[in-house]
């Protein structure tokens, strides 16, 4: 009954009720390259890098870098295997994203939809500058 | 400080509160929703699933004929409890091949004893790459598949009595 | 019967807060009026009755009446006692009676303990109080009763999820919401000087140790929960800008704000209007967080049960105390000036620098928390994760590093830079040298290499006030105040020398193989099958030793509860002066392999090391304050004494 767990991912700020969804566990042994490294460090890094900033699909709120979700643990294995074909992370990347959205990636990138989230902090930095200055002018 | 600036704070949390309020009194799914529809299944080749029935492969998906993908797996719940409908497609004259997610021949055999078998075709997808392949995030899901083997329609969970007529329409409308 | 006692406890202290709001408000008008000598009983009153309905909760999961719903849905007859107890706040109603009882108890203590404010102030910061709580109450007793009975007891509870039954469970929420609810404090005496216009020096000092009793729990609590998802959660992750963590962190940041900007107003008698906004905002992040967690209108792993009513209930109170108190704010802060003025370099300066710096990060947390709800509105789903908050949280972090630096060694009022050049070069030297070692002897990211740097500089400039001062003199509060900067500086540099140096090793071994991580060599010894009070577990033996010293035993654990069904790993810890070991058993991968998942983090525990002494200076600086306070009063009493002997 792992998937419970798998589904909950991360446990933190509250402790609180679960609430889980009814959903048995397969039996099948990992994907070959879910819980194995890539021989080549240098590879490895990429893919580890890579991970970090992919969604767990099946989970709320965690990579499937840090998620025991048997299917992050089959995305773990595709990451690490077309690494190790040579492929371009940021090409990995463009390949989940054509299938499943924005959503899957956490890699933050200016689009139409998201230019706010770069906008505001550059605002809230204009702000706190003009509010500091015009303080200590009237100040000094 | 001005005085209309002490009324931004206020201003803001009006804001929050409308958009909260919206957000409350509608309703909520958690779905990650494939972004593959309208486009061609890519190409996989799998291994039969389970003795009795054959493998499945993109080519069995160009005959002209729309059927539908059922992704599935003998040890997730809601497959079984939409089994009762997919039979009911079946014998409304539906071609449903599946794909069985991480799953052994003979506890992919046990479940069709149990819930029925109304799959033409089954393929093993060992490694869930058909299914991040075809944008699919759980089980079970059900897509419309043209004849040209172009991805029509994905349904996501399991499918209710009342869903039945809505993918007997969909298939009606890609022929 | 007993969970009878407890409904009824609650109700009474309902009508208690309800008679406390009744006379605060008449108390305006005529403070002679009789009713206004009931708001302080009733309101030690009402606290002892919450917490008397909290201990009947506990009795009742004590005993696992299964008659009781909350008993029957959250807990089992198998579990020890102590996650029995525990987890009577580990779900929506328990936790909600917690929350009320703090409220009540809080408010209690300000009854019986608050003598400076004028007592019309204190009055209406009384029937503020009384008012909010009010509302909880209303929320427990008709839409989540915790005391609800079954027609029919449950022959068997559904149990705690095993996630929970661990001691964090005991320490983590208790200690949060102690923080969370202690704000409501600070949110009663904004409210109440902004009602009687008493904005003052005084003011300020009677807030300021509620807000740093508060903001203690607030930080243990945090630390605390970030320590738990670390070894709990099995991947070695400690923070993971999950809804719920940020819902945390809010309020810890506005009240972090609001302790500073405390001190300007209680020294200097500026920022009285920006103190009063920061009062209410911590609050208001404390529910607008429950808000969020509750409501299921953000999709986070720590779900409650959710329930769209429950939801809406929320919302209005939400609407009413922090829509009410920021319209107050609008009306009447207006005609609340600014004050004392000050110049560029001075304390009071970095202070409302260091204040804008914290509300910016506020304002990124809150804008990353809810944007994917925004989008999610036009049917676009976007993820906002580490990768985002990381950078752009660093982009205002770093800068209010630096001013931390200097801030504490400038003098109110005006002071001059180069007055500071001594200390200040050696800082900055030594920032330069530590920045030119790590780049020549290991390579690391910029954000983790900044990270290094400034926690660095921060650690030697936190303890420059020291410098020429007799020790013996330095006043408590002051020892507090560095000893939470250099807390900070080492949060930052465990932090940041995680993100830079952790080691990760994946294997699928054999009993009797090894597999090396760093500097350390594991051998897997055996696997054995094990069982506790209500799982099994199957629990690895590890031999390990660092840099081929000699070997350690550690066992990690991969458990099965049975109620609930549910498997979770036991993570086991090697901590050393200069990092720790991280080692969890996985499934069995293959005939007679075992997944072995191994990190070396350095210098990792100083995260935790960190917010301790961060919490820690803020007990020492509530003790110099409190002690100065009872100085004061004495010394008041005492003229006043002589003052009416001459009279006589």
């Amino acid at each position: 009954m792992m998937a419970i767990l798998r589904m909950l991912g991360i446990l933190a700020a509250l402790s609180i009720l679960f609430v889980l969804p009814s959903r048995a566990q397969d039996s099948l042994p990992p994907a070959p390259f879910a819980y194995t490294q890539l021989s080549d460090p240098e590879q490895e890094a990429k893919a580890q890098a890579l991970m970090e900033t992919l969604r767990c699909l099946k989970c709320q709120s965690q990579s499937i870098a840090d998620s025991d979700a048997p299917m992050a643990g089959d995305m773990r294995h595709q990451v690490r295997t077309r690494i190790a074909a040579g492929e371009d992370p940021e090409a990995i990347r463009a390949w989940l994203v054509d299938r499943y959205g924005d959503y899957v990636s956490y890699a933050p990138v200016v689009s139409e939809t998201t230019w706010p989230l770069f906008v505001i902090p550059l605002l809230i930095v204009l702000l706190a500058g003009i509010v500091l200055w015009r303080r200590m002018r009237a100040r000094g | 400080m001005k005085r209309w600036t002490l009324w931004v704070p206020l201003a803001l949390f009006a804001l929050f509160c409308a958009f909260a309020g919206w957000q409350l009194s509608r309703p909520k799914d958690e779905f990650v929703e494939s972004t593959m529809i309208g486009k061609a299944l890519p190409e996989f080749d799998l291994r039969a699933a389970t003795a009795d029935r054959p493998a499945l492969a993109t080519r069995d998906f160009l005959d002209g004929k729309p059927r539908l993908l059922n992704v599935f797996a003998s040890w997730c719940v809601p497959c079984a409890a939409e089994a009762p409908q997919l039979e009911a497609l079946r014998r409304r004259g539906v071609d449903i091949v599946a794909v069985a997610i991480r799953d052994r021949p003979d506890d992919v055999a046990a479940f069709l004893a149990r819930y029925g078998n109304p799959y033409s075709r089954i393929g093993a997808d060992d490694l869930s790459e058909v299914q991040l392949e075809i944008g699919s995030s759980g089980v079970p899901e059900t897509f419309v598949i043209d004849g040209k083997g172009i991805i029509r329609y994905q349904h996501i969970g399991d499918i209710r009595p009342g869903d039945v007529s809505m993918l007997l329409t969909k298939l009606e409308d890609v022929r | 019967m007993i969970a009878e006692l407890g409904l009824a406890a609650l109700w009474l202290a309902a009508a208690l807060a309800a008679l406390q709001l009744v006379a605060g408000i008449l108390a305006q008008r005529d403070s002679g009026a009789s009713l206004a000598m009931l708001a302080r009983p009733a309101a030690i009153m009402q606290g002892l009755l919450a917490a008397f309905a909290f201990l009947m909760l506990l009795v009742v999961f004590a005993q696992t009446d299964l008659s009781v719903k909350l008993v029957a849905m959250n807990s089992h007859s198998e579990k020890p006692l102590i996650f029995k107890l525990a987890g009577a706040f580990g779900n929506h109603e328990g936790s909600m009676l917690l929350w009320i009882t703090i409220m009540a108890l809080s408010g209690a203590l300000i009854a019986a303990l608050e003598r400076r404010l004028p007592e019309k102030t204190m009055l209406a910061t009384m029937a503020a109080q009384a008012f909010v709580g009010l509302g909880f109450y209303a929320f427990l007793l008709f839409s989540s009763n915790p005391f609800e009975r079954l027609p029919q007891p449950a022959p068997e509870g559904m149990g705690l999820n095993p996630l929970l039954q661990d001691i964090g469970l005991v320490f983590h929420p208790p200690t949060l919401y102690v923080g969370y609810v202690g704000l409501s404090v600070a949110f009663s005496f904004a409210v109440g000087a902004l009602l009687t216009r008493q904005v003052t020096p005084d003011f300020a000092r009677a807030m300021r140790p509620w807000v740093l009793g508060a903001w203690i729990f607030l930080t243990l609590g945090i630390t605390a929960g970030s320590y738990w998802a670390y070894y709990e959660l099995g991947w070695g992750g400690w923070w993971f800008w999950d809804p719920v963590e940020n819902a945390s962190l809010m309020p810890w940041l506005a009240a972090t704000a609001l302790l500073h900007s405390a001190s300007v107003l209680a020294a200097r008698d500026a920022l009285r209007a920006w103190t009063i906004m920061l009062g209410v905002i911590a609050f208001s992040m404390s529910m607008v967080g429950t808000f969020l967690v509750r409501s299921g209108i953000l999709t986070s792993v720590h779900a409650f049960a959710v329930d769209p009513e429950r939801g809406t209930f929320i919302l209005v109170l939400l609407t009413i105390y922090i829509g009410g108190a920021l319209l107050l704010f609008g009306l009447r802060a207006g005609t609340v000036s600014e004050g004392e003025r000050f110049s560029v370099a001075s304390r009071e300066a970095a202070l409302v620098f260091n204040n804008v710096m914290l509300s910016a990060i506020l304002g990124v947390v809150l804008l990353g928390t809810l944007y994917p709800l925004v989008t999610e509105a036009f049917n676009v789903r976007v993820s906002v994760g580490p990768p985002y908050f990381n950078p752009v949280g660093a982009l205002f972090v770093f800068p209010m590093i630096l001013v931390m630096m200097v801030g504490p060694l400038l003098r109110w009022r005006r002071d001059t830079i180069s007055r500071l050049a001594k200390p200040l070069a050696l800082v900055a030297a030594a920032m330069a040298v530590g920045l030119l070692l790590i780049a020549v002897l290991s390579p690391v990211g910029i954000l983790p290499l900044l990270g290094l740097v400034l926690s660095l500089g921060l650690a030697i400039a936190s303890l420059m006030p020291l410098r020429g001062r007799k020790l013996r003199l330095l006043p408590i509060a002051t020892w507090g105040m560095i000893m939470a900067h250099f807390g900070i500086a080492v949060a930052l540099f465990g932090m940041a020398s995680e993100s830079a140096f952790s080691q990760e090793k994946l294997a699928a071994v054999k009993v009797g193989e090894s597999a090396s991580v760093g500097p350390w060599t594991v051998v897997l010894a055996d696997v054995v099958p094990t069982a506790g009070p209500n799982w099994t577990a199957l629990e690895g033996r590890l031999l390990v030793s660092y840099k081929g010293g000699t070997a350690k035993e550690i066992d990690p654990q991969s458990r099965n509860f049975w109620a609930p069904p549910q498997e979770t790993t036991e993570s086991a810890l090697v901590t050393r002066w200069n990092g720790q070991l991280y080692a969890v058993v996985g499934r069995e991968a293959g005939p007679g392999r075992w997944q072995l998942r191994l990190w070396w983090k350095p210098f990792v525990p100083f995260i935790w090391y960190g917010g301790v002494l961060v919490a820690l200076g803020g007990v020492l600086a509530l003790i110099g304050r409190v002690a100065a306070d009872l100085k004061r009063r004495n010394v008041k009493s005492r003229s006043a004494l002589r003052r009416t002997e001459k009279a006589a």
